[in-house]
């Protein structure tokens, strides 16, 4: 019974990749998407979400950017596991990023795997799936991606756009590459670079994965196997980064699950150890393994100031962009010195930037939970801007 | 209005005028040009920023404090955290037109660094502070014999984010060593309000109880 849940999980999935439950759009193989490898890529599949409405002067559009595990669906049911949006805090009417007022669009990120071209994706040479002859993409090749969505959509020019973490470096990516295009970026708990610190917890969690004999050395869709066990691992080794200290002893403890007293086994005896299980589980759900190899590289090779002489502030000279940073005080996987990074930069650019470490204990996982002081700013900075874009005030 | 403000103020409005903002920050605000570039080093919670922006000038913040930043950027100011004394040295020289630094100068470990690098950041600097040398602050020390408390400086000495006080003399001395020209200097009184031009130095010095200078690079 298991084995078949197993498989038509797979089917499911691979549908995902291919078909997914979201607005696609396919560009055909003579208007490529030029990666960062070298490659002209084509054809290529987005698929995205969008919520309000685009107003006549096309100058209301927010994209969000996700993070490595996000996807497209900031604000709707999750369609393989029913689950509330990620951002259901965040976007929305009456929230910060109001969809009574603005155009919300988010897109899968190319080598994702919820409906855009990835290592999930059919291969159309093969009619299989592309598995590790995928080729390797970097978030500027995500942020490429999404600028020819815009143009599909006839969007010059963004009001906004917001992500954390790797969406926040999506952010970063955008005003940089398309300054003319941003009118206001909002990098949440992110980085000019991906630290070697993080590059290593990175490593941890492929080497987990392609440890897993199911892996198949990527093949595991033709094999009829899933990574499952060793996906699982990385997840819960990445969660434990997401989170902070003092959360998880606020949260768990030292307290057991489900019982008095230890075991002397190697069950999970402690709540977080059972928490983390659960983690670990939910996410194979939901996830391709390949995908998580491909989006962690890509985070990997983030480092801004490479592509400008080493020197982060050459990226936004003279940028017409409004930037609100924003840190957590018990982020320690992008902590407030790398956000503090990039003011310093954007200061040296002479840009208009805002910046604000927000107290909490949640870590980084703070961007995603309900912080009321998060939402104050975001909603702050986004009026301003609007008001600075000519955008009308809010109805209510 | 504002010219009428700043000779007829009685005392009842003395510490606000009628727009509601504070009479010394509305002396360092005259002292900018509309639509310059303005740092505000210490800008708390965004009064004078506000001031500013609300005629067309180009406003970026500094503040130390958690607090006054995100309510600044909920305010949609454009004002990050940070210290005047270890921040000032990433911003690129000639960056602004007008660098203030607003009632902060006392509560800076190195207001000389600070003040060389608000005239390397910008073309002029603004400095707002309380001057010591007022005959209250003299009075008390010299008769009560310990240090001066007042409305404007509230705090016991041990727990007072004040560390480096100075009279108007003593500014003058530092604008002259870290070479500052000024260009122009207004003192107001214990009600907050301008006190009369051409009075000599000694005498700001004693009646005045704070002190805004707008000062230029020399050379």
């Amino acid at each position: 019974m298991a084995e078949l849940g197993a498989i038509l999980d797979i089917a499911d999935r691979r549908r995902e990749a291919d078909q997914p439950h979201s607005l696609i759009v396919r560009f055909p193989a003579n208007n490529p998407l030029r990666l960062d490898a070298g490659i002209d890529f084509g054809p290529l599949q987005i698929a995205y979400q969008t919520y309000g409405t685009l107003n006549s002067e096309r100058s209301n559009a927010v994209l969000v950017c996700h993070a490595l595990t996000g996807d497209q669906h900031v604000v709707n049911d999750h369609p393989l596991t029913g689950k509330p949006g990620w951002w259901e805090t965040m976007v929305g009417p009456g929230r910060p990023i109001d969809t009574d007022r603005y155009f919300v669009i988010c897109s899968n990120v190319v080598g994702g795997c919820m409906g855009s071209s990835g290592p999930a994706s059919t291969d159309p040479a093969t009619g299989l799936p592309w598995g590790l002859d995928f080729p390797v993409i970097t978030v500027r090749d995500m942020v490429r991606a999404q600028a020819m969505l815009l143009d599909y959509l006839g969007i010059d020019s963004l009001f906004a756009v917001a992500g954390g973490s790797m969406g926040g470096m999506q952010a970063l990516q955008w005003a940089a590459s398309y300054p003319q295009r941003v009118f206001a970026a909002l990098p949440i708990a992110a980085a000019t670079r991906h630290s070697a610190q993080n590059i290593a917890f990175h490593e941890v969690g492929r080497q987990a994965v392609m440890a897993d004999p199911d892996w198949r050395g990527g093949r595991y869709f033709a094999e009829s196997t899933n990574p499952r066990r060793g996906l699982a691992v990385a997840r819960m080794g990445a969660h434990i980064t997401y989170l902070s200290d003092a959360a998880l002893h606020r949260k768990f403890g030292r307290r057991f699950q489900d019982r008095d007293n230890p075991t002397f086994s190697f069950d999970a005896d402690f709540q977080v150890e059972s928490y983390l299980r659960h983690q670990g589980i939910t996410f194979v759900e939901r996830f391709d393994a390949n995908s998580y190899l491909y989006l962690t590289r890509a985070m990997d090779y983030f480092d801004l100031a490479a592509d400008y002489d080493g020197v982060v502030a050459n990226a936004f000279l003279g940028t017409p962009t409004r930037f609100c940073v924003i840190s957590f005080t018990s982020d320690w996987l992008f902590p407030t010195q790398e956000s503090r990074a990039i003011v310093h930069a954007l200061n040296a650019a002479g840009a208009r930037v805002s910046f604000a470490e927000i107290t909490t204990d949640k870590g980084h996982d703070a961007f995603l939970l309900d912080e009321p002081e998060l939402f104050a700013i975001v909603s702050g900075f986004l009026d301003g801007a609007a008001r600075a874009r000519g955008l009308p005030p809010p109805r209510r | 209005m504002l010219m009428r403000l700043k000779h007829d103020l009685t005392m009842a409005e003395a510490a606000r005028g009628p727009g509601g903002s504070r009479v010394d920050l509305l002396v360092v605000a005259d002292m900018v040009e509309p639509g310059a570039r303005v740092l505000d080093v210490g800008c708390g919670d965004g009064e004078l920023l506000r001031l500013l922006e609300s005629r067309g000038v180009d406003g970026r913040g500094i503040e130390l404090s958690r607090e006054g930043v995100n309510e600044c950027v909920a305010k949609g100011l454009a004002v990050v955290q940070g210290d005047a004394d270890t921040d000032l040295e990433n911003y690129p020289d000639d960056a602004f037109d007008f660098v203030i630094l607003s009632q902060t100068l006392q509560a800076t470990r190195q207001p000389r660094v600070v003040l060389e690098h608000m005239l390397r950041i910008g073309r002029n600097a603004i400095v707002s502070f309380p001057n010591f040398g007022h005959w209250r602050i003299r009075r008390q020390i010299a008769f009560g014999g310990h240090m001066p408390r007042t409305e404007n400086l509230p705090y016991a000495w041990y727990e007072t984010p004040n560390i480096h006080f100075c009279s108007i003399k003593d500014f003058r001395l530092l604008c002259q060593v870290s070479g500052a020209k000024i260009e122009e200097a207004v003192a107001l009184n214990a009600w907050g309000r301008r006190m009369r031009l051409k009075m000599p130095w000694w005498f700001w010095n004693l009646f005045g109880e704070q002190a805004v200078f707008l000062l230029s690079r020399r050379g």
